[in-house]
Order: C-alpha cells, then sequence, then structure tokens
C-alpha cells in the first residue's frame, strides 16, 4: 500500500490515530503480534522440543509438564508441531495475501476505471484463469523452479553457510506461494472492479475529473481511499483462505511434506482423531481460531479507520 | 441490455477456446502420460494406444484434431477409466449440479440476510454473535466439519445417511458442508456493504423523510448494499462447483470435482479436458449472471457499457 504521506494530517496518519483508539483493534494487533513471535522464536529454546522426533511409545499423551499440549499419534509433542506449523500458516497467509491484493487491487482497479474494451479483456483473461486446473498449474510450477530453487538453496547453505533444513523449509514452499496468490487475485481482482465501478460514476470523482487530475491522481487519491474499506474486509477473510488452501493443497500431497506441519495439516490430522483424542482437534483449533479473530476485529478496525467518511477527530 | 448479454456469450465462447488451449498444452507439459500410471502395459499395447490417441504427433496437430472431434460432439475417450468423456461426465455432471446449487443457495439465504441484520444492529449482541459464528464458518475447514456433522447428524436424524448419493435428503448434508464456509463469507461481505450504504446522504435523507427503517432498509440499503455480495456470488458459485472434491470424497458423492482432480494426477487427457470445458462454461455463465445482477442493482451503471 502506498505510505506516501502528504502535508498536514494524511489519511494514513489520520487512520493511525483512530486506530489507536479502538480497543479491540490493538488488542488484536497485540495478540498477532505475540503469536507471530512467539511461532518464530520460541523453537529457538530448547525448552521446546524437537517438533520432528517420533517417540511410538508415547503416543496420544494429554497435556503434562513433559508434553505442555500432549502428543500427536506418533508421539511427537504437539507445542513444538504447533509452533513450526505456525511459522508456515502465518508466512503463506502474509505472503500469498500481500500478492494477491496487490496484484488483484491493481488489475480489478484499473479495469474498472478504464473500462470499455480493455475492461471486458481484462475480465475475460481473469474468467479464463478460474477456469484453468489449479493442479495442472502448482504441479507445473513446482517443476519449472524446482531446479533454480535447488541451486538457490544451494548457494545459501554453502555460501551463506545457512541451516540446511531451515533454508529448504522455506524454500520448498515458493512454488506453494506463486500457486495460492496466483488464483488468490481472481477473486479480488473481480471485487476491486466492481466497487470501482460504483465509485467512478459519483459525484467527487466527476469533479476531480473536470478539475483535470491525471488518471493516476483521481484512481491513488480519490477512488482507493473509498474502496479500501470493503478491500480490507474481504482481505481479513481471504487469509484464512488462502492457510485452509494450502490445508486442502496438503490433503492432495502437494502441500507442505510431511516432516513440516502447518495448522491446517494439524487440523486435518486432529479430524482424524476427533472421536478418540479430541485434543488433538481442539488445541489447533483454538490457537487457529484466535489467530483468525484477531485478524477480523483488526480488520474492523481498520475499515472504521480508514473511512474518508468519519469524522475527523 | 440484450446486446450485452449476447456479446458476452460470444466472448464466453473465445474464453472457453483459450481455457482448453491453455489446458491442453499445459497437461501435455507435465511429465508422464496416461499410460504411466500404477497398472503396467505392455510395450506395444502403449505404442497401439499413443497412436490411437494421436500422442506420437506434435501437440498443434493433436489440438487441430481434437477440435475437428468436438464439432462432431465427441469429447474423446478417457485412457485411464476405459470410457467415453462423454458418458463419465454424464454420470456425474448432475450430482455437481445439485450440489453446487444446493450449497449455493444454502449460503445465499444464510449469508446474505444474517449480514444485513449485523448491519442493522451493527455493534449489538446480534451482531457479535453472527459475526463470531460466521468467523467461525470461514476458519473450519471443510474436511473437519464433513465429519462432524456426518459424526454428529447423521447418526441421530434417522433419514440423514454418513455417506452416499441417492434419495434428496443425501443432499443435505453435502450441501451444509460446502456452503457453509461461503454463506459465512457472504455473511461478512453484506455487512461491510451494507455499512457502507447505511452512512450514504440518500439514507439520511430518505430518514429525515419519515419513511419507516423497514421501507429504507428494502428499498434503498439493500440495492446498494449487496453488491459487494454479488459480486461474490458469482466466482463463489464457480469455486464451489470446481472445489467440492473434498466433501465428494468425504460423503461419496459421484461429482466432477473428483475427475477435475484425479484426471489432472492421472494424466487423464481427455477427461480432464472435458471436464475442463464443462467448468469454463459454467464459470463464464455464472460471472455473466452476477455482472447483469450488478447492473440491475447499480443503475447508475446502465448509462454506458456494463
Amino acid at each position: 500500500m502506498s505510505h506516501r504521506s502528504n502535508k498536514g494530517s494524511s489519511l494514513w496518519s489520520d487512520a493511525w490515530l483512530r486506530l489507536k483508539k479502538n480497543r479491540m483493534a490493538t488488542a488484536s494487533l497485540f495478540i498477532l503480534i505475540i503469536i507471530t513471535l512467539l511461532c518464530f522464536v520460541l523453537p529457538f529454546f530448547s525448552i521446546i522440543k524437537d517438533p520432528n522426533i517420533q517417540n511410538l511409545e508415547n503416543t496420544f499423551q494429554q497435556p503434562n509438564l513433559h508434553h505442555l499440549l500432549g502428543t500427536d499419534q506418533v508421539g511427537r509433542d504437539l507445542l513444538a508441531r504447533l509452533l513450526l506449523g505456525g511459522q508456515i500458516s502465518i508466512l503463506v497467509g502474509i505472503v500469498a495475501t500481500a500478492l494477491s491484493v496487490i496484484i488483484g487491487v491493481s488489475y480489478g482497479s484499473i479495469a474498472g476505471y478504464i473500462g470499455g474494451k480493455t475492461d471486458s479483456i481484462m475480465m475475460r483473461i481473469v474468467d479464463i484463469l478460474y477456469g484453468l486446473p489449479f493442479l495442472v498449474i502448482i504441479i507445473l510450477f513446482s517443476i519449472l523452479i524446482s531446479e533454480h530453487l535447488d541451486i538457490v538453496a544451494q548457494t545459501l547453505i554453502e555460501d551463506w553457510e545457512l541451516n540446511k533444513t531451515m533454508v529448504l523449509k522455506f524454500t520448498n514452499l515458493i512454488p506453494l506461494f506463486i500457486a495460492i496468490s496466483a488464483l488468490g487475485w481472481l477473486t479480488m481482482a473481480r471485487m476491486a472492479r466492481a466497487q470501482v465501478m460504483t465509485v467512478k460514476k459519483q459525484e467527487y470523482i466527476e469533479a476531480a475529473m473536470s478539475l483535470g487530475l491525471s488518471h493516476w491522481k483521481i484512481l491513488t487519491r480519490h477512488i482507493m481511499p473509498n474502496i479500501l474499506g470493503s478491500i480490507i474486509v474481504y482481505t481479513t477473510l481471504t487469509v484464512p483462505g488462502f492457510i485452509l488452501t494450502e490445508a486442502s493443497l496438503s490433503y492432495l500431497g502437494l502441500g507442505v511434506e510431511s516432516p513440516n506441519s502447518s495448522w491446517g495439516i494439524l487440523l486435518k490430522e486432529g479430524a482424524n482423531y476427533m472421536e478418540t483424542q479430541p485434543q488433538l482437534l481442539i488445541i489447533p483449533s483454538i490457537i487457529f481460531s484466535i489467530t483468525l479473530f484477531a485478524l477480523n476485529f483488526l480488520g474492523d478496525g481498520l475499515r472504521d479507520a480508514l473511512d474518508p467518511k468519519a469524522a475527523k477527530d | 441490455m440484450l446486446s450485452t448479454v449476447i456479446s458476452r456469450l460470444a466472448q464466453g465462447f473465445v474464453v472457453i477456446f483459450c481455457l482448453l488451449a491453455i489446458t491442453f498444452g499445459l497437461i501435455r507439459l507435465m511429465p508422464g502420460d496416461p499410460f504411466s500410471g500404477e497398472k503396467s502395459h505392455a510395450e506395444h499395447i502403449i505404442k497401439k494406444n499413443k497412436e490411437r490417441f494421436k500422442l506420437d504427433r506434435p501437440i498443434p496437430q493433436q489440438f487441430a484434431a481434437y477440435l475437428e472431434a468436438l464439432t462432431r460432439g465427441e469429447l474423446g475417450y478417457s485412457a485411464v477409466k476405459e470410457q467415453p468423456v462423454a458418458k463419465i461426465i454424464g454420470q456425474s455432471f448432475p450430482a455437481s449440479l445439485i450440489l453446487g446449487i444446493c450449497g449455493m443457495l444454502i449460503a445465499i439465504l444464510v449469508g446474505i440476510p444474517a449480514g444485513i441484520i449485523s448491519a442493522l444492529k451493527k455493534n449489538s449482541i446480534i451482531d457479535y454473535g453472527a459475526m463470531i459464528i460466521a468467523m467461525i464458518g470461514i476458519s473450519i475447514p471443510s474436511f473437519v466439519i464433513g465429519p462432524l456433522l456426518a459424526g454428529q447428524l447423521a447418526t441421530r436424524v434417522p433419514f440423514l445417511k454418513v455417506a452416499g448419493w441417492g434419495d434428496p435428503f443425501d443432499w443435505i448434508l453435502p450441501s451444509l458442508t460446502l456452503g457453509l464456509a461461503t454463506a459465512a463469507y457472504l455473511a461478512r461481505i453484506t455487512r461491510g456493504g451494507m455499512l457502507e450504504v447505511l452512512n450514504q446522504d440518500y439514507i439520511r435523507t430518505a430518514q429525515a423523510k419519515g419513511v419507516s427503517q423497514l421501507s429504507i432498509v428494502l428499498k434503498h440499503a439493500i440495492r446498494g448494499g449487496i453488491i459487494p455480495a454479488i459480486a461474490y456470488v458469482g466466482p463463489a458459485f464457480a469455486a464451489l462447483i470446481t472445489g467440492s472434491f473434498i466433501v465428494e470424497t468425504i460423503f461419496q458423492v459421484p461429482g466432477m470435482g473428483q475427475h477435475f482432480v484425479n484426471s489432472t494426477l492421472s494424466r487423464d487427457y481427455f477427461l480432464l479436458q472435458g471436464v475442463v470445458i464443462l467448468f469454463g462454461a459454467l464459470i463464464v455463465l455464472a460471472n455473466l449472471a452476477a455482472d447483469i445482477a450488478l447492473v440491475f442493482l447499480n443503475p447508475r451503471l446502465k448509462s454506458n457499457n456494463a
């Protein structure tokens, strides 16, 4: 998003002030930061066990002092897997969302703003992409870039002396990111286009045009602030969607691979033992839900804060 | 209006053609072919089959031959399932369509009213309650909801079954599983759209004139407020129909979602192409319907192009 601030009070600095007054939203922001920090920092401490050590004599433990959240079907520590899975799910959520918002909003708003033939052609391209079998795309993507990824991973491991498992964990995710966002921006583009088409017929846009403002200025300064609200609400909705897409892909064996985990995979594994060992489903669900609720309230807060019609206070 | 619809339908054919051409090329770029699966075939059988399906020719020639067969109404032969593609699709399409339509109906009938009521009672207990339920609906994946519904409802309600696709009662659980997440999305989107509209001047004018709250909502607010929701319904319907693989697997519904996934994994070229043509047509129609509804709801769009 643009962070160009203008003289006086900009949309963004006003929004920040208003957001800070919204207790629900700031608390949510705080929770999200804490969860992210826990997932990425806590595994470096030795109190967290290795998430991949299996112990078949120690399966399905209830939460206890030794395993704070218990163990799963092959005796792995649930807390450690939850943190590791969080790293991947949070990354998938952030990267796929950022890519799809950037691509989708610019594509959709340009199509909606220009209108006419250009709009028709641009939106028909979106229709084509909707229909493409996404599995084909994902498999091809992974084949296509896996060679290059191997080279990148090799350099990172050898020249930068980074931890091998760490590097491989994240480079393996790149085809997944690309594939999820390659599909994710389509609906975003349609939403943005519909909003722009509504807004551009309003009087203040006509006024801006008759003042002779450039199209770029009209789009970024007059249209964008007015469609941001709906876009942000839709964005907070897409994050769980992306995290779950990753889980569905793993369901087909195309997402995150087995020693690794993600929240989606933990939910899926938990669902298998729903009747006998409900804690395996309930614990990941709680963390996942807290994250999504926080995201949701933050989105609502941002929507209210960014509303250009709200009184300046 | 009519000319717009006709031109959109013409564009639809171009869309399906491009879609087919791209899929045709991409699936052949993938390593493996229909005969490289688990079943091992004798060398000469594979060779004969490849000749039969013209897989030994360059891709453009294969495509031309396929298009020529299409004009005669032939969809080709599934090399993996050893059945005509038309027959496989004919058997699975009704289930997919029913599942998609029921799922979408549940989503619309639950999601849009919930969103409208939440927006009208903003920041009340009803609003928070509805939105928390919506958020839960969005965050529970279908592979959790499905078994949960099957385990809890199917064992208690006499006419519901854990899996299967016979009488209309069997439509209930899969459609619920498929539609609930979309209902939740729709509720959130409708609420956002309604809040936007309720702040507009014309609503305030109507209030000042003393128009009753009910008629403000019904006559003025809903029209504008559900625009984002309608924009979402088109692609969502397409997503429900193409993405029903997991629900189909859980409830053993004989739909097309499984063919969409399995034909890719087994490189069943002709089946995938047939499925893509049909899905393409559905996506074109769903998006066209959504766009027509948008023009209908927002008269200002009528003045120039739609």
